[in-house]
């Protein structure tokens, strides 16, 4: 659908030219302006909504019965919450319980979010930039005031590796804090980098199916595995987004 | 690249904290508590009746101990109360044995008292029948009246000749 639009949006006249980058687009759907800010709800806002709705409702209406065994959707709710609690136990020890809500959040929020991306026609808010440097620099953010909250100055002794000779310190805490510096960047543009690169690789490889007529069949069969690949990357990229917040928050709360 | 065009960074960033702040807000507020109670109620009432099972085993082992126990005892009174009457019966056996032993042995002599007072009165008797046959005798053959005293010694000494 999302390729026919692209389709009929760019393609006037002779042959298809297909633009993969249309489906990135954001158009505002209620426009507000507050000032010079542009604050509209657009078909990003749209779908963050959706997936707030989504998660929302996947983990409270099967729950309403509180019932001791689980309905199907129930074990769903169950499964994640299970998921996400061993996730962050496993890497944050027992002092990381106190996030569990935003590291659920942002899990649920990022997995919802990749996996509605699926959808012909729907608008992956993953895919944006700015969306995901947000997410990661409020984890950025966070982790450092836990780690200065809980160990004061001491939390800066993070970057200098114990035991290291004192006239490497230079070079070291250079080292380190680049490194540290660098985790907000990775984790956002590796999750921007595989959403963007994801759907529009499908959408290039889907265009070639109209392009070619019955030799079609090759790049649809391609454009179907890739769909199950994506499947995959969106599952994988939201865990490791939040495993990673995960073990930033441990080195935060018990240092190296 | 739409990505890097300006003009919807504000709106992007504005309404992901309004959905992730609404987000986090349900979740911590509603629906992660109400998971975790329901986690947590299952545990508990799997636990309470993992407990409960052990408990009734336990105390099926103690019946089954105190059963076996009982029928131990009851075997141990069976054999005690058998080997008692089994006493008993050989003591009142004994002891009427021993009885009726005695009355035998009196009876006995109770018998052999009386015949040999019967013997001896029978032979009194002989004696004097003796005498008298005598005595008639002697008077049929030589007419002599000799009397029942000297009938009777002469019979008398002629039987204690011969005992």
């Amino acid at each position: 659908m999302a390729e026919a639009q692209s389709a009929n949006g760019h393609g006037g006249g002779g042959g298809f030219e297909l633009d993969p980058l249309h489906q990135f687009e954001i158009h505002a759907i209620v426009p507000i302006q507050v000032g010079d800010l542009n604050l509209s709800y657009t078909n990003s806002s749209l779908w963050m909504t959706i997936a707030v709705i989504l998660i929302t409702a996947l983990m409270t209406l099967p729950t309403r019965g509180r019932a001791l065994i689980p309905g199907r959707i129930q074990s769903i709710a169950e499964v994640l919450y299970e998921t996400t609690a061993n996730m962050l136990r496993e890497s944050a020890g027992r002092e990381g319980r106190a996030y569990f809500p935003f590291i659920f959040s942002l899990f649920s929020f990022l997995l919802v979010g990749n996996l509605q991306g699926l959808i012909p026609g729907s608008f992956t808010f993953t895919s944006h930039i700015v969306v995901t440097f947000s997410l990661a620099i409020v984890v950025f953010l966070g982790t450092t005031a836990i780690g200065f909250i809980k160990h004061g100055p001491h939390f800066l002794k993070f970057f200098m590796p114990e035991g290291a000779p004192i006239w490497s310190a230079p070079l070291l805490v250079f080292i380190e804090l680049i490194s540290y510096l660098s985790r907000p960047v990775s984790l956002a543009l590796r999750l921007f980098a595989n959403m963007l690169v994801g759907h529009a690789l499908l959408k290039t490889i889907a265009g070639f199916v109209f392009v070619l007529g019955i030799a079609g069949i090759v790049p649809l069969a391609a454009t179907v595995a890739i769909t199950a690949l994506e499947f995959l990357v969106a599952v994988l990229q939201a865990y490791v987004f939040a495993i990673l917040s995960c073990i930033y928050l441990n080195d935060a709360l018990h240092m190296h | 690249m739409p990505q890097f065009n300006p003009e919807w960074f504000a709106s992007q960033i504005f309404w992901l904290v309004v959905t992730f702040v609404v987000l986090y807000l349900l979740m911590s507020r509603i629906a992660l508590p109400r998971v975790s109670q329901i986690i947590e109620d299952r545990q508990n009432k799997v636990e309470d009746d993992l407990a409960k099972a052990e408990k009734l085993r336990t105390e099926a082992q103690e019946v089954y101990q105190a059963y076996e126990k009982a029928l131990q005892e009851a075997r141990a009174d069976a054999q005690k109360v058998l080997r008692e009457t089994g006493d008993e019966i050989a003591a009142e056996q004994a002891k009427r044995n021993e009885a009726f032993t005695k009355e035998l042995d009196q009876k006995t002599r109770e018998a052999e008292d009386r015949i040999q007072a019967a013997k001896t009165e029978a032979l009194d008797s002989l004696q004097s029948v003796a005498g008298e046959v005598a005595q008639s005798a002697t008077a049929k053959l030589i007419g002599a009246n000799i009397g029942k005293d000297r009938a009777e010694k002469a019979v008398k000494q002629a039987m204690g000749g011969e005992s």
